[in-house]
């Protein structure tokens, strides 16, 4: 009987990860965001839509009376950024998907986020630089507390 | 298969309106009378549809990504995935039972 062949130490383990680290994040924070907005989203539609008069309510007094304070004001920015970057990591996957020349894909891969920062930075700007009470507007569109200004 | 482009499809119509959301409660810093021009346009009963349909796909969306989320997770999820988009399509009928009579009254009702 020939001798048993003599074995090699085993290779070093294969990684069985599709993922690279910047996707496997991307996946993480994903699933994160997507519960978190969940969460935000309902509580919005619920306080806008729901509650109250509905969309009937929607006019500049009701958004001015909200984001004069600064618990919505937080509220709405999180919501925002969440809800952004959830929504363009989304479609950067699908422009992976089905853009089919390596120019298409840059030119849509860039557009999207050069309007994923625009409308981050001017969402921001509006709710902390905004002012419920702008001089010289006509009072009966205000928000009631603006009378005593 | 399907779970999959409804989750695609809600996903870009969520995606381009956000944006839109986003731009148009931007006119709360141009003036008072500029956003109740543009928010007036929400009141209309077109809109009111599409409002619905918005409110429709932010539940599919949000239901669906749950079931990926558990069926992702845990073997149980994996092997009753076929009940789970029963259970997505349930929830989601639940929620615009509750939304819709109360939307639909609010636009066209007065109330």
């Amino acid at each position: 009987m020939a001798p048993a062949p003599e074995l090699k130490a085993p290779k070093k383990g294969i990684s069985h990860s599709t993922l690279g680290r910047t996707q496997r994040w991307s996946w993480i924070f994903q699933r994160v965001s997507g519960v978190a907005l969940i969460l935000l989203i309902t509580i919005h539609l619920t306080v806008n839509l729901i509650m109250g008069d509905g969309i009937n309510q929607i006019d500049f007094a009701f958004v001015a009376g909200k984001l004069a304070n600064p618990f919505w004001q937080w509220f709405d920015f999180v919501m925002l950024v969440l809800a952004m970057v959830h929504g363009s990591n989304g479609m950067r996957m699908i422009i992976d998907d089905y853009a089919r020349t390596k120019w298409m894909h840059a030119t849509l891969q860039w557009a999207l986020r050069i309007a994923t920062v625009v409308i981050i930075v001017l969402g921001t700007l509006v709710l902390f630089t905004f002012d419920p009470c702008p001089a010289g507007a006509d009072a009966s569109l205000l928000p009631s507390f603006c009378e005593g200004i | 298969m399907w779970m999959w482009v409804v989750h695609r499809t809600t996903g870009v119509a969520i995606f381009f309106f956000l944006m839109v959301h986003v731009l148009d409660t931007a006119l709360v810093r141009v003036s008072p009378e500029a956003y109740n021009d543009v928010i007036g346009h929400y009141k209309t009963p077109l809109y009111t549809f599409i409002e619905a349909g918005l409110v429709a796909a932010i539940a599919l969306h949000a239901l669906n990504g749950l079931r990926v989320i558990a069926v992702d997770r845990s073997t149980w999820a994996l092997r009753h995935q076929k009940q789970l988009v029963w259970a997505v399509w349930i929830g989601f009928a639940i929620i615009m039972l509750g939304f819709l009579p109360r939307h639909l009254m609010h636009a066209f009702g007065g109330a």
